[in-house]
């Protein structure tokens, strides 16, 4: 028998975080129990992102809404029951029912309920009932240089990278945690070194036309998501003038590796590359060709052309006014095949807005099913299994698979529609020839 | 740049398990399903995998902010793995880690080692931790 291999006891002295007087009768219980609890998480997180001391926000918005489990819900109703209440304006994530049309989506009223329950638990601490995964397409929508305590991996790097507002990614309940207490760590992109890219991307001989194409987006950040983990990086060789709509699909297909990017020419802290690396040499540069972006893109996909459609899904990130009336432009007059199922998931401010300008009508006359508050990973809206689930989201490309029992094709918004309408996958590659 | 180990949730209890390792990162939302603590992900190498109650090494977690409600779920439900070792600080893990241990007095062992001490542990070797974070690895059959 092999002697065992003892490895070096690891510090189990956590660093110590420094309170301001406030903080520190916080972390005592002077201001009730729910900011207490909150605040002995986030002195023991803190460390974690390599801070000393916490620093105040002005906004939050919360991931932990999502029903996981009874062990979240449980807390989260603890901290409601006693008197929680958030100390900064705090919008929610998306939910796992559409809390307006939950019966007509025929989801099981037991799992509902514990759904409603946890959305509920925040509200009654004073959160704003945004329900949406990009509430900066919302009045929550941070300014330049703002402080604030986000979570959702694609508002994070959106609001870091788009908007250059301030925050790292902030896991379940200690969303929650940084909005009762109105504090976060004092490390990470909060402050200015961070923010400063160490890897630099070039873009080599992307066809000019691509680049104005929205399937490039997420594909280049499905890459990019590939290519780093937790490092900000710096793209430079993109000619072209993005859409926010087509940023926020880039940000939101890095799946979760990355939390700030720049774009040279593009976003706010990048007008040259020399600004986003802080004038000091990159750590590491990484050339992007063609070739590689087409492979990316083969990876998105499971399925086929010519595969069984079973679902066809738009909004994840929820679905901009924009990219709603694209798709009811595209949409009109034509039919989606019966058995198919549609899904356009958006916030409930849009839906709101697509109501009043005429445009939800002729989506459902499509057979879309607009949902608001929730998306198809979150919540089982998807009744159809086994055989592609196909989008224009790079997100629900990755995640689909082991949440719903689909293969995956990644397609543009027309493809997708057009195979909605024939039952199968059809595919046009002209863009990425 | 290699970070100090350090223990971010200690049990009060001596933990073994066999040990599965894997070099990519695994976002515990979307990757491991509560209910069971198999991992679900069909981008992942463990795929299929059951981690509950082994001694799971993987360099950090990835992405998903969810991932740490997930995590509390399965220490809640028992559907965790006996203990997590990675080899850099990974703040939404820890945050799963330390919610069940704050929360509900639950101590999964959650620590992090330098990369070199974690290439020598192999998938199949048994890994005992002590309360005090040590670990001890006997090499599997």
């Amino acid at each position: 028998m092999k002697r065992p291999e003892h490895l070096p006891v690891g510090s189990s002295a956590a660093p110590h975080v420094t309170l301001a007087e406030e903080e520190q009768s916080m972390l005592e219980g002077e201001h009730g129990d729910a900011v207490q609890v909150a605040m002995r998480i986030l002195t023991r997180v803190a460390p974690l992102y390599g801070a000393n001391s916490l620093l105040p926000v002005t906004r939050a918005h919360i991931d932990g809404c999502i029903y996981e489990g009874d062990a979240g819900l449980a807390f989260a109703e603890r901290l409601a029951a006693a008197g929680g209440r958030v100390r900064v304006p705090t919008s929610l994530n998306v939910i796992s029912l559409d809390r307006q049309h939950w019966r007509e989506l025929e989801l099981e009223a037991g799992y509902a309920s514990k759904a409603a329950r946890l959305g509920q638990a925040y509200l009654t601490m004073g959160a704003t009932p945004s329900f949406t995964c990009a509430p900066y397409q919302t009045a929550a929508r941070p300014a330049f240089g703002e402080q604030i305590a986000w979570s959702e991996s694609n508002a994070v790097a959106f609001a870091n990278s788009v908007i250059g507002a301030r925050t790292n990614r902030y896991g379940d309940y200690l969303d929650a945690a940084c909005a009762l207490a109105g504090r976060v760590p004092a490390a990470g992109l909060h402050l200015d070194g961070p923010r400063l890219a160490t890897v630099h991307i070039r873009l080599q001989g992307i066809p000019p036309a691509l680049m104005t194409d929205d399937t490039f987006y997420p594909v280049l950040g499905y890459l990019l998501g590939k290519l780093v983990e937790d490092e900000v990086l710096v793209v430079d060789g993109l000619d072209a003038d993005p859409s926010e709509d087509q940023l926020k699909s880039l940000a939101a297909a890095t799946s979760g590796s990355v939390a700030m990017f720049h774009i040279v020419g593009v976003t706010p802290e990048a007008t040259t590359l020399d600004q986003a690396l802080g004038g000091v040499a990159a750590e590491r540069r990484i050339d992007v060709s063609l070739a590689d972006l087409q492979r990316v893109r083969r990876e998105l996909s499971t399925g086929e052309a010519g595969d069984a459609v079973g679902v066809v899904a738009f909004g994840s990130p929820h679905c901009s006014l924009a990219e709603c009336r694209q798709i009811a432009t595209l949409t009109a007059g034509r039919r989606a095949k019966p058995g198919v199922e549609v899904f356009l998931t958006t916030s409930r401010a849009v839906k709101e807005l697509l109501r009043r300008g005429g445009d939800l009508a002729p989506l459902e006359a499509f057979g879309a099913k607009v949902t608001a508050d929730t998306c198809i990973v979150v919540s089982p809206l998807v009744k159809s299994a086994g055989k592609v689930l196909m989008t224009n989201s790079a997100k629900y490309a990755h995640y689909g698979p082991g949440i719903v029992n689909h293969r995956a094709v990644f397609a543009s918004t027309a493809s997708c529609i057009d195979s909605a309408i024939a039952g199968r996958v059809i595919l046009d590659n002209t863009a990425w020839r | 740049m290699t970070k100090c180990a350090r223990v971010i949730v200690a049990s009060p209890d001596v933990v073994e398990g066999v040990a599965v390792v894997t070099d990519e990162a695994l976002s515990f939302w979307g990757g491991v399903d509560p209910a069971t603590g198999c991992v679900i992900d069909e981008h992942h190498p463990l795929r299929g995998e059951c981690l509950a109650g082994r001694v799971l090494l993987l360099p950090r977690g990835r992405g998903s902010c969810s991932a740490s409600g997930v995590l509390l779920e399965c220490i809640h439900q028992g559907t965790a793995p006996a203990a997590i070792i990675t080899r850099s600080v990974d703040p939404v893990l820890g945050l799963g880690a330390i919610l069940a241990d704050e929360v509900y007095s639950q101590r999964m062992p959650l620590l992090v080692i330098t990369p070199e001490e974690w290439q020598t542990i192999e998938t199949g070797d048994s890994v005992t931790i002590l309360p005090s974070g040590e670990v001890t690895r006997n090499p599997g059959g």
